[in-house]
């Protein structure tokens, strides 16, 4: 059986590797046990462990959640030139892409889980199983998107590296209808978790129809800058060639997505601040504080600037092909986007609350933990997949060969 | 109640039964709480959505809930599971011009609901503001319901007490991913405490601050704890869920004023049936000037403010 000798093939090749790959899944290991404990002490001790209350009923794990799911969405930024404008350089790593995507879903429904009060009432959410407020409730239409998209990409890159394995070309017609349905699939993930923040009339600052192209757009400028670092550190310490044109015209999207990110930023800033109803007490809050309350100003102006520097950087073409330059570039993009999606899309929009609360939130050490620990599943996951996909997508055997369709289009620029 | 006919509960529980043998396998992983893994858990676990239960598995959830009360607290309860009458649709006034913010209605609030004691979850709570500032409109940043005057009402300030606003167009029903928040057809949006997944979506749904989660079990003293309980309403909660103000459901649904009415010193609270022209809060309605808090929204609330004098 094919099936059979290819699952073990993957799993060998999990389990093997050089002593900097045991050392790094040991170190991915104490991540999630810390963050195994973390949640333990959630589970035990009750949510009030958090430093969430009812004046900021969501907090990290829902800010992380909605950078995640954006991160998941920006696979369409490989997606796009490798399989609608069949650009080689970027269609060879595009089951990377999918990779990224599928631990980055991992860790969005993780961090969704870990916010819960009854995990395990989530089939109560599920459709047949349970009841799901479809299609009026946001998070319940997430649910079913996302997962969707998790399966989706699953098929794809097992497919994918199944028939590498086997040594024959994929079937086009099933590859390339997953392949477009991924594309319109991601946009949906990401458009539906704006969905879940922008159809809240109870709160201002998120109830602007902005919100959903601000989060594609920033999806797109965050994506992007976290492949393009994993593929560097993945070419350095794996036998993969991934080529430096692909990695630079990746920035290249990225520096034109960041463009428009930034203008829809300002069409936010000018309409908020320039009609100056009560409502723009929310941003006030973010950009200059309230009261005693100044923590998060220096996040704002630290994560705003991260954002414009980062551009004005990365639209040189020489400093965005030198490799040095770019880490830093996309290091700056991805704090920049973290910080405005992150902490500026959650805290920002609970406060001040309904009834004027200013609630000073930190995430508490358990919340860290708990953090920690998905980000070292994510990381884990990434690694698995990549391990066993790199022999078989990217290792060409005498006898066997690499899927591939059509050859010497790769002037197209 | 809704009930529907038994073959569609047995196909909907052969479902469920068959494909959550996975799930089943997490919950074990969930009572991690250290809690012992018994039947009624398991029973706990696949409990249906109480707007299907028939009245059979009214009555086993009812023995369950007993048993439970009765070894956590050692008393004997009542728990009520009256259904709405069509002839009702509950509405509530409320006098801005009597309100002396005493807050006795918060506190008859906690003892009849059964709410947490430590940590403590009010359902109501008295905003003060000076009066200058409710002239034109109330924005609830002027306002702050932590003052503490020791005699009440200090001069010059209005009170403004909030609770849930029974919206015809609840925005919190509508958030709920799992339908475990719902509005009854006597106008009282309810809870489903042992379906809420604890999402907390209504919570940054509500545009009245009315919702409460439960961040850890809460904590009620045996003998403060009010023993006349009804299904969707004061019976005890457990860490987890999300609860709100029920319009004292097992006393209304009965006909007797909510706690909240019953206690106020001065008569600022108003409630009654809007279906019965001659009903209290009819005459109110057609009487005073009254407003709603943030009609803007479009939530509709059954909850009507208004000045019978200005003080």
């Amino acid at each position: 059986m094919k099936i059979i000798q290819f699952s073990t093939f993957c799993f060998k090749e999990i389990i093997r590797g050089k002593k900097t790959y045991y050392a790094w899944m040991a170190f991915l290991s104490i991540l999630i046990f810390i963050g195994v404990a973390g949640y333990y002490q959630q589970a035990v001790h009750g949510h009030i462990v958090s430093n969430m209350s009812d004046a900021m009923p969501w907090g990290i794990f829902i800010g992380t959640y909605a950078f995640l799911v954006g991160v998941a969405a920006a696979a369409v930024a490989l997606a796009v030139p490798g399989y609608v404008y069949h650009w080689e350089p970027i269609k060879e790593i595009v089951i990377l892409g999918e990779i990224i995507a599928i631990s980055a879903v991992v860790m969005a429904l993780l961090n969704v889980t870990a916010d819960l009060g009854h995990p395990e009432r989530i089939w109560h959410a599920m459709p047949i199983l349970g009841k799901p407020n479809l299609p009026l409730s946001m998070i319940a239409v997430n649910i079913v998107v996302l997962n969707g998209y998790l399966v989706l990409n699953l098929v794809i890159v097992t497919y994918f590296l199944y028939c590498s394995f086997i040594g024959r070309p994929y079937n086009k017609k099933i590859f390339m209808a997953l392949m477009y349905t991924s594309i319109p699939g991601a946009i949906s993930i990401h458009a539906v978790t704006a969905f879940i923040f922008n159809v809240l009339p109870a709160r201002p600052y998120w109830h602007s129809a902005i919100l959903v192209p601000r989060f594609i757009s920033t999806a797109l400028c965050a994506g992007p800058a976290i492949m393009i670092l994993a593929f560097k550190v993945l070419r350095k310490v794996a036998d993969i060639d991934i080529k430096d044109k692909a990695l630079f015209k990746i920035a290249e999207i990225m520096v034109v997505v960041l463009f428009i990110n930034l203008l829809l930023f300002l069409a936010e800033i000018v309409t908020e601040f320039r009609s100056a109803t009560v409502h723009t007490i929310h941003i006030k809050f973010y950009f200059s504080g309230l009261g005693d309350e100044m923590k998060i100003v220096r996040w704002a102006w630290f994560g705003s600037a991260c954002n414009v520097l980062a551009f004005f950087m990365l639209l040189v073409p020489k400093i965005r092909k030198n490799h040095i330059t770019l880490n830093i570039g996309c290091l700056m993009v991805i704090a920049g986007v973290f910080i405005e999606k992150g902490i500026g899309l959650v805290l920002p929009g609970l406060t001040p609350g309904t009834l004027g609360e200013v609630y000073s939130y930190d995430p508490s050490i358990v919340e860290v933990m708990i953090s920690i620990g998905i980000v070292g599943v994510g990381a884990f996951v990434f690694t698995v997949f990549s391990k066993a996909a790199v022999p078989l997508a990217f290792q060409k055997r005498p006898d066997q060969k690499r899927p591939k369709e059509i050859e010497g289009q790769e002037q197209i620029q | 109640m809704k009930i529907i006919p038994e073959h569609a509960i047995d196909r909907r529980t052969f479902i469920k039964g068959a494909g959550i043998a996975t799930a089943a396998l997490a919950v074990g992983g969930c009572s991690a709480a250290g809690k012992v893994f018994d039947s009624d858990l398991l029973a706990k676990f696949f409990q249906t959505h109480l707007r299907e239960i028939t009245p059979e598995e009214f009555e086993k959830i009812e023995a369950r809930l007993l048993k439970k009360y009765k070894k956590e607290y050692g008393r004997n309860f009542v728990l009520g599971n009256e259904p709405p009458n069509p002839d009702v649709l509950f509405g509530y006034g409320l006098d801005l011009g009597r309100c002396i913010g005493c807050r006795r209605c918060v506190y008859a609030c906690v003892a009849e609901n059964n709410q947490s004691r430590t940590p403590s979850i009010h359902w109501i709570r008295v905003f003060e503001f000076e009066s200058k500032d409710v002239t034109r409109s109330i924005n609830f940043e002027n306002g702050t319901p932590f003052y503490n005057h020791g005699l009440q009402p200090a001069e010059g300030m209005v009170y403004l007490p909030i609770a849930c606003q029974q919206c015809e167009n609840p925005p919190c029903v509508m958030a709920c991913p799992t339908q475990a928040t719902w509005k009854e057809p006597d106008g009282i949006t309810v809870i489903d405490y042992d379906w809420c997944i604890g999402c907390r979506y209504c919570m940054a749904a509500c545009p009245y601050g009315a919702r409460y989660f439960n961040w850890v079990e809460p904590e009620i003293p045996a003998d403060d704890i009010n023993p006349n309980l009804h299904l969707l309403g004061n019976r005890p909660r457990q860490h987890g869920v999300v609860e709100k103000c029920t319009f004292c459901i097992q006393r209304t649904r009965q006909g007797r004023y909510p706690a909240c009415v019953e206690v106020c010193p001065v008569g600022a609270r108003k409630f009654g049936n809007m279906l019965d022209p001659d009903s209290e809060i009819r005459q109110l309605l057609k009487r005073k000037r009254t407003f709603v808090l943030k009609a803007e929204i479009g939530t509709d609330p059954k909850f009507f403010y208004f000045y019978s004098f200005y003080g």
